[in-house]
């Protein structure tokens, strides 16, 4: 199976039973990075899939909680080379890992980036600062390598837009459920599940949620208008704190 | 991806740009420019880019602009012609006195122009950033002109070393709001504001401060700013004659510069001249000298020379002018360079501060640090150009920087 598929097909058979799927964010080599093979091999046996953060000094699209764990872990010099020496050494594992990176560090990795990121077993790449129009030249690296980009949509997207970001995205479509940055927690009003529902009736691929989501009581109230939810920031806080990731991943889940 | 060692048209580039295609359709400046943004942000710049293209060259909005610029900012600024640095220096110096318009600097240009078209947009509130305070002033001012709630993000660093700035802004009705986050200087401002606007991207307009950011920003910025160039061209032909020999601005996102050097860009026989911080030395971190030391990367939604690590993190820098403090410059920058039509220079801490106590013994003006680089260059200019005419855009006045000044050019008697 080629890589990106393995994102929509873990999403979906979760969705089938019963869902929504979990995609577990956390921000590379953070809080500690001796941590990072444990967190992400636990966060691969509790959530459909992994998101690793790639650290940046300019995260514009992150709260609070995402900042400091970037600029706590670039500190510690995690770099997007050893996130994939490491993720290499990890091996395969039982969900599949996406990428998230701002786009200068994928910029300054330069043209190998694709095959790489396919050797460490990477399946994909959200990049939030890369629009599907400035795209082009990332999206076909990725492509000859299987991999999946990511696309973001937003409750104020316009719906022609909507429907253009819907046919691009590979993987499952990124649904951000608020206006503004991450990690903050929100009610779930009926505009933004209305507005769910349409995402999902456009998008060939899974559609997950996210920004703001750390309540079993979000999860449920998303249930059956999403296939997955992402969890970020509140997942970072947990890691944080030195909690058991699967622990609180199973609670959210809440089955 | 995107490549820049060798523009592959750099004539029909050129041409572009002074025939006006540039930005193109995508907001490029050749290899330049763009918009790398969230998409949260893409309907308010698609927003923001038809009000461009609706009202900024309509006559309706011109005479509102012009009226303000003439009887609110007090343009046109004067051409002074400085006869005892013109001997100092062996050549002929004309300055362009933007430290002469209201609020003490060229960026009320901007700010004007932009809170004019933010209320066209129907905006109900405004977000800025600023470094030295300059903007932050510019805008406090703009707004509370206009009617327009203001709140400006500036970085706890700054807010420090600019308290005098910090009280001007409230005193003109603004919030000012510290940013604790990354370097808490300009950088981590820009930072915040967009995060302020992502959180309500279509009530909020974001007033940027310099010829940077996302597709349409460095071109309205520019457009507003090249009043500056556009004044300087008449009056110096109504002066001497005749065309400069050269154009000298200072560089840090590169508004003034920009704005000054817009309209010179087709007369093939003005050299132009662009002066960064060199700072205290060459080393990472030590500068703010994008174009000198930076390659090509993203940051601040625009594709542009930065200075950055082999990671592609962005790097901290270093200028004893707080308004040159920023790690990359306009995209037209990048491509005015590669297209070798501008010559970047640096001018470090000491020269600037110098150029500070020339000007000021010379001439009775005290420019701003940031304009001082600018003096450094033409300086250096004239040395190997002797009795050749000049213009200098000096940008802003020194008032701002009397802390800084007084610590580093007064040296009490023994």
């Amino acid at each position: 199976m080629i890589p990106r598929d393995r994102i929509s097909q873990s999403i979906r058979a979760a969705a089938a039973g019963g869902g929504p799927a979990l995609v577990a964010y956390l921000t590379a080599g953070y809080p500690r990075r001796e941590k990072f093979r444990d967190h992400v091999r636990a966060l691969a046996e509790s959530a459909e899939v992994v998101e690793v953060g790639v650290p940046f000094t300019d995260p514009m699209a992150d709260g609070v909680t995402i900042q400091r764990a970037s600029v706590a872990a670039l500190a510690q010099g995690v770099s997007l080379h050893w996130i994939l020496e490491e993720l290499a050494a990890l091996g395969p594992l039982p969900a599949p890992v996406l990428l998230m990176s701002y786009l200068n560090p994928l910029l300054a990795f330069g043209p190998q980036l694709a095959a790489r990121a396919a050797q460490s077993n990477v399946a994909g790449f959200i990049v939030p600062d890369l629009p599907l129009d400035e795209s082009g030249d990332l999206r076909a690296a990725l492509t000859r390598e299987g991999l999946a980009l990511v696309q973001m949509v937003t409750p104020v997207t316009r719906a022609e837009r909507l429907k253009q970001l819907c046919a691009g995205s590979e993987g499952f479509v990124y649904a951000v459920t608020m206006t503004g940055t991450t990690g903050k927690n929100v009610a779930v009003p009926d505009d933004v599940v209305h507005y769910l529902d349409a995402v999902r009736e456009l998008a060939p691929v899974p559609v997950c949620a996210g920004f703001g989501i750390r309540s079993r009581e979000q999860v449920e109230r998303l249930r059956g208008h999403v296939d997955g939810v992402v969890v970020g920031s509140a997942l970072v806080e947990v890691l944080e704190r030195g909690e058991d990731p699967r622990a609180w991943l199973k609670a959210l889940r809440g089955r | 991806m995107n490549a820049v060692a060798t523009l592959s048209h750099p004539d029909r580039l050129l041409a572009d740009l002074i025939a006006g295609r540039l930005p193109d359709a995508r907001g490029r400046f050749g290899p330049f420019g763009g918009r790398y943004v969230p998409e949260m942000l893409i309907p308010a710049l698609e927003r923001l880019e038809s009000g461009v293209r609706e009202h900024l060259k309509a006559p309706e909005f011109q005479a509102e602009l012009a009226a303000q610029l003439r009887s609110w900012v007090g343009r046109p600024t004067a051409l002074t012609f400085a006869p005892r640095l013109s001997e100092r220096l062996g050549a002929r110096i004309w300055l362009k006195r933007e430290d002469l318009a209201h609020t003490g600097a060229h960026k009320i240009n901007n700010a004007i122009g932009q809170g004019l078209l933010a209320r066209r947009l129907g905006a109900k509130r405004i977000v800025a950033e600023t470094g030295a305070g300059q903007h932050g002033v510019a805008s406090a001012a703009a707004c509370a002109r206009l009617g327009l709630p203001c709140t400006v993000y500036m970085g706890a660093v700054d807010m420090e070393r600019q308290a005098p700035n910090v009280g001007r802004m409230r005193l003109l009705g603004a919030q000012v709001v510290p940013v604790t986050s990354g370097d808490r200087t300009l950088r981590a401002a820009i930072d915040e504001a967009l995060r302020d606007w992502v959180a309500d991207p279509l009530n909020t307009y974001y007033l940027i401060g310099s010829a940077i950011g996302p597709h349409p920003y460095p071109y309205l910025v520019r457009e507003l700013q090249a009043v500056i160039g556009r004044e300087a061209r008449e009056q110096i032909v109504a002066a001497t004659g005749s065309l400069p020999d050269a154009v000298i601005a200072c560089v840090g996102g590169g508004s003034n510069s920009i704005g000054a050097f817009h309209a010179f860009v087709p007369d093939a026989s003005v050299e132009i001249i662009g002066v960064e911080a060199g700072g205290r030395g060459t080393g990472l971190g030590e500068n703010a000298a994008t174009v000198a030391h930076g390659r090509p990367g993203v940051l601040h939604g625009t594709y542009s020379m930065l200075l950055q690590d082999a990671d592609g993190q962005i790097q901290e820098t270093h200028s004893v002018s707080a308004g040159l403090d920023y790690p990359s410059v306009g995209p037209e920058h990048s491509l005015l360079h590669a297209l070798g039509r501008v010559h970047y220079t640096t001018a470090g801490d000491d020269e600037a501060l110098e150029a500070v106590r020339t000007l000021g013994e010379t001439e009775g003006i005290l420019p701003a640090i940031e304009s001082a680089h600018a003096l450094v260059g033409a300086a250096r200019w004239a040395r190997e150009h002797p009795g050749r005419t000049i213009v200098v855009c000096l940008s802003g006045r020194g008032d701002k920087d009397m802390q800084t000044l007084l610590a580093k050019l007064i040296k009490e008697p023994a």
